[in-house]
Order: C-alpha cells, then sequence, then structure tokens
C-alpha cells in the first residue's frame, strides 16, 4: 500500500478498521473528535457496530459489554473523558476482558483547555481507576507509529485479556503526516474460550469483577500481577537515537521526545555527545535499557509536556546515580527544539546534582 | 396377587430450566424470586435460553448471575443498559436483558436508562421498584414515597428537602424511541400472572426488533421495610400502587399485533 497524506486521529481510526474493529463507541471531544467521525461513517458502511453514546461514561460501558462479547472493540476521547472512563476501565481490568482506548491529550487539570499535552502521564500509566491493575500503554511519535501500534494495540489486548492504552496528545491527533495503512484484515469468526456470547450447547458463562470472597479477589489480583510480570519481560517497545558515544542523555516520549530528537540532532551539530532515549511502551516501561544506558552517562535530561511525571519513574529507574535534570512545557504547550537545546546546553554548563528535586532548578530557571 | 398399583405422575410444576437449582442471599419474603422465576418461565418458554444474555445489576440482584441457568455480565452501578447496548450490537440475534433495581436504574444510571430507551436500543429491562436501596441497608431510594421512613430519611423522605420520587415508566414512555413500557405489581397471584405475560410480551418485543421494552416491577422489601412479608406485600398494594400506578404506558401499535 502507498503512503498518503493522513491525520492522525483518522490513521488510528482507519488502522483500528484495518485491524478487525468490529465495535467503536466513544463521545465527541475536541482534539479527537475525528476519530468518531470517521467511525460513524465508515463503521456502518462496513456492517460493524458505532453508536455515539450519551457520555464516556456511556460509551465505555458499551466498550465493556462489547469486549465481554470477545468482538475487537475501542473507544477514544481525550483527557477530561478518560477521566469519566476510569469506572468502566477498572471494571474491564478487573473482568480480564481486552479493550483498546486512545488517549488524546489535552492540557489540564480540569477542563483545561485543547491544547496538546502529556499530564494524563501518571493517570494512564500507573492507574486512575481504583484497584490493582496494570494497562499496557503505548505512547507513538508520529502518525506511522500510531498506526502501526494501533494494531498493535489489539494483538497486545487479546493476548493478554488487558486494558491497552495508546497514549498521544492534540499534535498526534491533528497533525498530517504521509503514512501507510495496514491491509483489511478480516475480522474474526472465532469466539474466544471465555466469552459471553450466547452460544447453545455449553455450561453458561459468567463474565464480571466482583470476587465477594476476599480470598478468591486476591487470587486474580495476584494473578494480574504475574501476568503483567510476564508484559514486563515480553513487550516492552522503546527508540534510542545517538547513544552509541553519548555522555549526556535526553528522555522524552511521544511528542515530547519527536521535538527532543530534533534538539538533539541540532546539538550534535555542534558537537555535544548528546542522545535520546524514546519509551514507545509507558508501561511496561523500558526500565531495564534505561538503566543500563544511565550508567554510561554524566547527566539526564528529561523533557516532558507536563510538570515531571514520567521524570518521578526515570529517576527511581536510574537509583540516583546519574544526575537528573527536567524541562517541562505544561498545560497545553509544545516545547521549541531551541528551548530543548538551551536546557541540553544547561545541563553541559553548570554543575550538575544528585541531590534535590530536578523541578525545583527548573521552576528556578522559568520565568512565567 | 399384587397389591402394587402403578401411579402415573404428571409434573405440574418444576423449577424453570432458566433458573439454576441453587440457594439465593434473597431475604425471606422478598419478590425478587417472584421476579426471577417468572422471567426463567418466559425464557425456557420461548426455547431462547441458550441465545439469552442477561447484565446485572449493583443492588440486591447483583448476584443475579449465579441464579439464571444462562450467560450473565454484571455491569458497573446504574451501566447495564450501556453494557446490554454494547452486547446486543455485536450480537443483535441474541435477547440481551438487563436486571435492575431502583437505585441503579433510576438514580446513577439514569443517564444509561433514558439513552437506551431514547436509541429504542432492542433490549429487555426488568425494573424491580421496591422504594428503597436494598443491598445497602434500606436508604432512600430514588422511588422512595413521600414521607416513607428510611435509613436515610429517617423522620420520613420530606420532599422540601430530598425532592419527588420518579416516576420511571411514565417519564420512558414519553420516549419515541420505547416500544413498551408498562408497571405491573408482584403482590398477589393475579399481579403477578399480569407480570408474566407483560415479561413475555416484552422479550416478544425485543425478538421482532421493535425496540425498547421495559417491564416495571413494583416488588417487596420486607427486610429493610421492617414488616413481615405478608405486610409487606399488603403495602404494596395499599401504598406503592396508589403512588405508581399499574397500567400500560407505552404500547407501540406494532406490540399489538405480536402473536405468541
Amino acid at each position: 500500500m502507498a503512503k498518503e497524506l493522513l491525520k492522525g486521529n483518522i490513521a488510528f481510526a482507519e488502522a483500528a478498521i484495518r485491524a478487525g474493529l468490529q465495535a467503536y463507541f466513544g463521545y465527541p471531544i475536541t482534539p479527537q473528535t475525528e476519530a468518531l467521525e470517521w467511525m460513524s461513517s465508515r463503521m456502518p458502511e462496513l456492517g460493524r457496530a458505532f453508536v455515539q453514546a450519551e457520555s464516556e461514561l456511556g460509551a465505555i460501558n458499551m466498550v465493556y459489554g462489547a469486549a465481554c462479547t470477545g468482538a475487537r472493540v475501542m473507544t477514544s476521547s481525550s483527557s477530561p473523558g478518560i477521566s469519566l472512563m476510569m469506572e468502566g476501565i477498572s471494571y474491564i481490568a478487573g473482568t480480564e476482558v481486552p479493550a483498546v482506548i486512545v488517549n488524546v491529550a489535552r492540557g489540564g487539570p480540569g477542563l483545561g483547555n485543547i491544547a496538546p499535552a502529556q499530564g494524563d502521564y501518571n493517570q494512564i500509566v500507573h492507574g486512575g481507576g481504583h484497584g490493582d491493575y496494570y494497562p499496557i500503554v503505548l505512547a507513538p511519535a508520529n502518525i506511522q507509529e500510531l498506526i502501526d501500534q494501533t494494531v498493535l494495540s489489539f494483538d497486545l489486548a487479546e493476548k493478554y485479556r488487558s486494558v491497552v492504552f495508546l497514549l498521544i496528545d492534540g499534535v498526534l491527533g491533528q497533525m498530517m503526516e504521509p503514512a501507510e495503512l495496514p491491509p483489511m484484515r478480516p475480522i474474526s469468526n472465532k469466539v474466544p474460550d471465555w466469552a459471553v456470547h450466547g452460544d447453545a450447547g455449553r455450561d453458561k458463562r459468567i463474565l464480571n469483577s466482583l470476587y465477594i470472597n476476599p480470598v478468591d479477589q486476591e487470587k486474580v489480583d495476584i494473578r494480574l500481577l504475574k501476568r503483567w510480570m510476564t508484559i514486563k519481560a515480553n513487550e516492552v517497545r522503546f527508540k534510542s537515537y545517538y547513544t552509541e558515544d553519548a555522555e549526556y542523555l535526553v528522555v522524552g516520549f511521544g511528542t515530547a521526545g519527536r521535538v527532543a530528537l530534533s534538539a538533539v540532532r541540532a546539538a550534535r551539530a555542534k558537537g555535544i555527545k548528546v542522545g535520546l532515549f524514546r519509551p514507545i511502551t509507558l508501561a511496561p516501561y523500558p526500565e531495564k535499557e534505561l538503566e543500563e544506558l544511565s550508567r554510561k552517562m554524566k547527566g539526564i535530561l528529561v523533557v516532558e509536556m507536563n510538570n515531571g511525571q514520567m521524570l518521578d519513574d526515570v529517576m527511581r529507574i536510574t537509583k540516583g546515580r546519574v544526575p537528573v535534570e527536567f524541562y517541562g512545557r505544561p498545560g497545553g504547550i509544545v516545547p521549541l527544539p531551541d528551548e530543548v537545546l538551551v536546557e541540553i546546553e544547561q545541563v553541559l554548563s553548570n554543575p550538575l546534582s544528585l541531590d534535590g528535586d530536578p523541578r525545583e532548578r527548573w521552576l528556578s530557571r522559568v520565568e512565567l | 396377587m399384587s397389591l402394587s398399583v402403578e401411579i402415573n405422575e404428571t409434573a405440574v410444576y418444576e423449577r424453570p430450566e432458566s433458573l439454576m437449582d441453587c440457594l439465593t442471599h434473597y431475604c425471606p419474603g422478598c419478590t425478587h424470586g417472584v421476579a426471577h422465576r417468572l422471567i426463567a418461565e418466559v425464557i425456557d418458554e420461548m426455547g431462547v435460553r441458550e441465545q439469552t444474555i442477561g447484565v446485572a445489576p449493583v443492588g440486591c440482584a447483583v448476584f443475579a448471575y449465579n441464579y439464571f441457568n444462562f450467560d450473565f455480565v454484571e455491569a458497573a452501578h446504574g451501566r447495564a443498559p450501556a453494557m446490554a447496548t454494547g452486547i446486543k450490537r455485536v450480537l443483535p440475534d441474541r435477547m440481551v436483558m438487563t436486571y435492575q433495581g431502583d437505585g441503579d436504574l433510576a438514580s446513577i444510571g439514569t443517564a444509561e436508562i433514558v439513552a437506551a430507551a431514547a436509541r429504542a436500543e432492542n433490549i429487555t429491562v426488568i425494573f424491580i421498584n421496591n422504594a428503597t436501596y436494598g443491598m445497602t441497608g434500606g436508604q432512600m431510594a430514588p422511588t422512595t414515597l413521600p414521607g416513607q421512613v428510611t435509613a436515610s430519611s429517617p423522620s420520613g423522605r420530606d420532599v422540601e428537602n430530598a425532592g419527588y420520587p420518579i416516576r420511571v415508566s411514565e417519564m420512558l414512555s414519553k420516549l419515541e424511541g420505547a416500544s413498551y413500557v408498562v408497571r405491573r405489581s408482584l403482590h398477589d397471584p393475579k399481579n403477578i400472572r399480569q407480570a408474566k405475560k407483560a415479561i413475555r410480551t416484552a422479550f416478544e418485543v425485543q425478538r421482532n426488533g421493535l425496540g425498547f421494552s421495559m417491564v416495571e416491577l413494583l416488588s417487596s422489601c420486607p427486610t429493610n421495610w421492617g414488616m413481615k412479608p405478608v405486610d409487606a406485600l399488603r403495602w404494596i398494594e395499599t401504598n406503592m400502587v396508589p403512588f405508581y400506578p399499574l397500567g400500560d404506558y407505552k404500547v407501540h401499535p406494532l406490540v399489538n399485533e405480536l402473536k405468541f
């Protein structure tokens, strides 16, 4: 298939359809609404299920119902809508049924704004819903990755009976880039052996997230943790750039990682030995890979479009062995490559510290 | 010469196949059991047990999936109509039922039930109205009567403060998408028979693709009402029926043409 100019929201919607999506339920919210609109024409045209729900709460519970039948199902939303979905996401995780959720994140908290942001990192990566559960979280940085990882999401969701998030932002949702869509996959007729499907000739099946006896719930929670350990061992994905001889490392994901790559290239042009580490799976996080890489570094700069959320994970993973600095643009601002370059040079030219909170040093540098 | 006499036994009453042979957690005298049995009889009579998927609520019927003998899922509180929508849209030829209480359907799940009815979602809703939150111990429900004493309206429901009860059948009957919305009661055999007929009609509406169907069942909660079971049934008749009149609130003309 040839490359075509594709908008992010439409690219992931069409990629999902070609991956065999059987049902989509959503609610309009900027900056992801084009996905819902695309689904509203494409899904009925293909004889597949589409409902514009009464709310994100309705949408996620429709996803929950469809997921229980074993169908490939997804929803997409943006930050405030994802917050509303958290109830259903916890139930889906507790019931161990597969579902794919796209968060085209925007500035927050609260109603915030409709500009691109990464302030949902903690909510998506470290939970959000109640109870012990572990969603897989993918963070593409361009439209082609978004397409490829959408297809991957469904395979991972089904393989592990897990919730899979695609965590992108308004930039990736709204921007257009040349990219190639996958071929149309046929819809699977296979009904999983756990699905509530209303079939004749077998005992009844129940799907729920209710274990009234704590002894049973403990078993489920431990099973979920063990499954997560398998996912951690097998599904880590990341990209590194210019790290072979690097003395300094920039760490960033999604759009921030992409901007940081431009800054790293500009720094390289100036002869600065700096590389970029861009996690693609935010969960499971490429902990071992970052930890090993960090041992070779004199310093690390974490760049995010938030107040420093992944920063805490980087500091946990590097265990205080390497000085870590932070540069963030929260609230819906996308950093410029030049700003990141200034921060890289700043890391090089100032004495680095293993102590204190990098956010405090960042705040002392920024003027607002 | 043998003295044995051969007796030909004919079963006139037995457990429907759609009900599991098990104990329930329902309190003595509670009408959930009656409602369960009526649904099971209807499912058996229609021969759709193996094509039916139930959606259980949060509330006293939270374990309904253990008592019915067909596929079941368990929804979050109030979300059963949304979950049923997800199932029905993927499996349009299956029978999909939600079983919900008044807190679930008329308080926390109002948006979901109204939207499902407005969409003419082709599902059947069995709505148990016992004017209280049973599972959590008898607090005020959206259907609690004015003046009714509950665990969270100890002086009786004060409409100045708590507002008025919701008459769900009347409310949903105004929606174009609702094809069959009726209220019945489970307080005596005559009404129970009428309730069963309504449940059958509701499922036939779904089987024929006629859209949203709901049967509201006035039910007793002797434990939380603090009454003997018989007194509780009488209380339905004397207190609930006057406030929640029995009747057909919405019957699409096509429903009247159904033959079964």
